[in-house]
């Protein structure tokens, strides 16, 4: 305020010649407009898509994701089809050239011979024999979710052909048709898990965080405890603790449940602090003064408030869990066969001499650290976007 | 600062309780236990002989008692058929499928164990320290982005993977055998210069794939932790003052980030841990995790037990050494301000 204003040495009366348009300040362009009337989720998406290697993974797994429902057609042969004729077959080279003429996608068929000396499989490339690959085809019957007879394939071997994208393994199983079904398992652990820790995430530290007192603290010792114990080690034990004598779908659901049950610290003490800050806000209060009960107020009031953050910190759990997976799976303690999962498939793996002499043998690391990365990537991506109006 | 040391331990106290009895509550989840599973296998082969003599253990080892019994004579707060003589007396626990006192199956071990562990948390201090000050004070150079994808890389690694992929590169390109803890030759041999070397040497390798996640994670955060402080007004009044650069940042920023930095390392030990047990697993190195691996797998509780209860109170030691650093350092947590550490 100025002191002319306040009439203590007044000035010359002054009129802006341009006269008054209340409506001025407030026209927005069409892009602020855009932006203030979007619902959060919209801007969100704006914010994240800005993240390019964010969106990049965010594709990256959805292609991976896609082996989940499909992994049947994806693959070229089904998961427990044995070659026998070619164990420990190492990976066939796609080429398109034969003799300089372009023949489109192929492999040179394989000779498989015993070293005798060095008790080895070898295989030699016959270059004579041109296996066209065929795609969109009919080819190795399986039954499509365990349920529908069916033999359609998106990529088969040639006619009394082979098709090795990845080698084959001691019982000549196809690395590459693992590698597929293999997501099935691996990848929805991670899911599965996640969301078990993040119900209890979200019970317990909702819990710790709205009534505080001797319920927050008693949380908060439990879960300083749990952050203290080391992980693996406890997952080893927990895992060691399922009957052997369940059945594979069985060990997956008690796989899930003993990586969420370890989990949920981290996201609890997320959902405290967050509740603590939100509590206090004036339409909480509002809420409770209206007569909403404690848990309506945390679920139709403050949760909304911080969903996203949520989101985004489980997207960034996700890995932990795939990788706990494998690392049991790959000690014996977690799936066996028949189930598949990239840590049953890197099993085969445990032996340094075998993975000296078939080295592809180690081809699960690939995907794994792939996808691993991308949820590591999307996280970060996510969890920059999760609060669009700072 | 003694007084704030004895607080400390004061409240390793109930965690310790608690985490035994968490701990004894899983290795006892498996149906039975070692011996009845062993008199089942007996019944089920038509050899009765010796069962006799495993119902006699089962009582020797109060395996017929109730669950809470059981836990306290594990721990000996209760009397068990020998009085009180448990895990508080200094009696481990017997494992039954070596047949031997599980201080004599684990003895060995644990000093490698730890030094793995303390090898690692060196390491990563000894890396993320430097690179973690030069990517903050070069920011965004060469260098800087080099490190953050080595960084990104080294954290979605996981390490046993890492493990498996280093042991055959080393063997297929340098002829080298990583696993193992020293030469073959040296096994069983008195300790000497050349056995000491051998282990060192075989140490570098498993303490690389166990550190490298932690220590990226630590570049991240020293460096993010210098940024916040490095442009902040009484930087520029000390340099404005004609202070030198590098004293400079060594007496005040640094110090300030040094902080989250100690603190930090009490988060990671827990995983680092994790980390050791699983690759000594791959790497055949001759710490407690392939001893807990066998464990687990013959349902040899009480050797399990002991184990995952060693691993749990060594992250408890290195939680309370970065507490007691960070008191050293920080006279807030020291003289006892609790919210003064948010």
């Amino acid at each position: 305020m100025s002191p002319g204003e306040r009439g203590e040495d007044k000035a010359e009366h002054y009129v802006n010649p341009k006269g008054f348009d209340p409506k001025d300040v407030e026209i927005l362009t069409r892009e602020q407009e855009r932006y203030y009337q979007a619902p959060q989720w919209k801007i969100i998406w704006w914010k994240f898509r800005k993240h390019k290697l964010a969106v990049l993974s965010a594709i990256i797994l959805f292609f991976f994701y896609l082996c989940v429902p499909f992994a049947e057609i994806i693959a070229p042969y089904p998961v427990a089809k044995r070659n026998v004729d070619f164990l420990f077959a190492p990976p066939q080279a796609i080429h398109l050239f034969h003799e300089g003429k372009l023949v489109g996608p192929f492999v040179y068929g394989l000779n498989p011979s015993v070293d005798l000396e060095n008790l080895k499989w070898v295989y030699e490339t016959d270059t004579t024999k041109v296996q066209k690959i065929r795609f969109f085809c009919k080819g190795e019957p399986y039954k499509f979710w365990g349920l529908f007879p069916a033999s359609f394939h998106v990529i088969c071997p040639a006619k009394d052909g082979t098709l090795f994208i990845a080698g084959t393994d001691r019982l000549g199983r196809d690395q590459y048709s693992g590698l597929v079904y293999g997501a099935r398992l691996s990848l929805t652990i991670g899911l599965v898990g996640v969301s078990i820790s993040m119900v209890l995430g979200v019970l317990l530290g909702g819990l710790a965080g709205f009534f505080g007192g001797w319920i927050d603290s008693s949380i908060q010792r439990v879960i300083e405890i749990m952050r203290s114990l080391p992980e693996l080690p406890l997952w080893m034990a927990l895992s060691a603790a399922l009957p052997i004598t369940w059945s594979p779908v069985w060990i997956y659901f008690g796989l899930t449940v003993i990586l969420g049950l370890l989990d949920w610290p981290g996201l609890a003490r997320a959902v405290r602090s967050k509740l603590l800050s939100l509590r206090e806000e004036e339409y909480a209060k509002a809420a409770a003064l209206m007569g909403a009960s404690p848990s309506r107020i945390i679920v139709k009031h403050l949760l909304p408030g911080f969903t996203s953050h949520l989101v985004a910190s489980a997207t960034l759990s996700v890995p932990a869990m795939i990788l706990g997976e494998t690392a049991l799976s790959f000690l014996n303690l977690g799936l066996r066969r028949p189930a598949v999962s990239w840590g049953v498939l890197l099993n085969e793996a445990q032996n340094i001499s075998v993975v000296t002499i078939y080295p592809w043998l180690m081809a699960p690391v690939i995907p794994i650290i792939i996808v691993v990365l991308a949820f590591n990537f999307m996280g970060d991506g996510l969890r920059d976007a999760a609060d669009p109006y700072k | 600062m003694l007084n704030y040391i004895l607080r400390r331990l004061l409240v390793m106290i109930p965690t310790l309780a608690a985490i035994s009895f968490l701990i004894f509550f899983i290795i006892e989840l498996p149906e039975g236990d070692y011996i009845s599973n062993q008199i089942s296998m007996l019944r089920s082969t038509g050899e009765s002989a010796s069962i006799g003599r495993l119902e006699f253990l089962r009582k020797e080892f109060a395996l017929d008692r109730p669950f809470v019994e059981r836990y306290g004579i594990w721990v000996g707060l209760w009397p068990g058929p020998n009085g009180f003589d448990g895990l508080i007396q200094g009696n481990w626990g017997w494992s039954f499928e070596y047949d031997q006192p599980v201080g004599e199956v684990v003895g060995p071990t644990l000093p490698l164990t730890v030094a793995l562990n303390l090898a690692t948390v060196l390491f990563i201090y000894c890396v993320a320290f430097p690179i973690g000050i030069y990517s903050a004070t070069h920011q965004y150079s060469v260098g800087d982005y080099t490190f953050t994808l080595i960084g990104y890389l080294g954290l979605a690694t996981p390490n046993f993977l890492l493990a498996l992929v280093l042991m055959y590169l080393a063997n297929s390109w340098f002829g080298l055998t990583v696993g193992g803890i020293m030469e073959e030759h040296y096994i069983g041999e008195p300790m000497s210069g050349g056995k000491v070397l051998s282990i060192v040497a075989h140490l570098i390798v498993p303490v690389i794939v166990i550190g490298t996640s932690g220590t990226a994670a630590m570049i991240r955060r020293l460096r993010a932790n210098l940024l916040d402080e490095i442009y902040k007004q009484y930087v520029t009044t000390a340099r404005s003052k004609g202070m030198r650069e590098s004293k400079l940042l060594v007496k005040y920023p640094l110090r300030v980030a040094l902080n989250p930095f100690i603190a930090d390392i009490g988060n990671l030990i827990p995983s680092l841990v994790s980390g050791s047990v699983i690759v000594s697993v791959v790497l055949n190195l001759p710490t407690v995790g392939p001893v807990l691996l066998g464990a687990l797998q013959s349902q040899d509780q009480f050797l399990a037990g002991f184990i995952l209860l060693f691993v749990s109170i060594l992250t408890l030691i290195g939680m309370l050494v970065s507490d007691v650093l960070l008191g050293y350092l920080d006279p807030r947590i020291r003289l006892g301000k609790e919210g003064a550490r948010q």
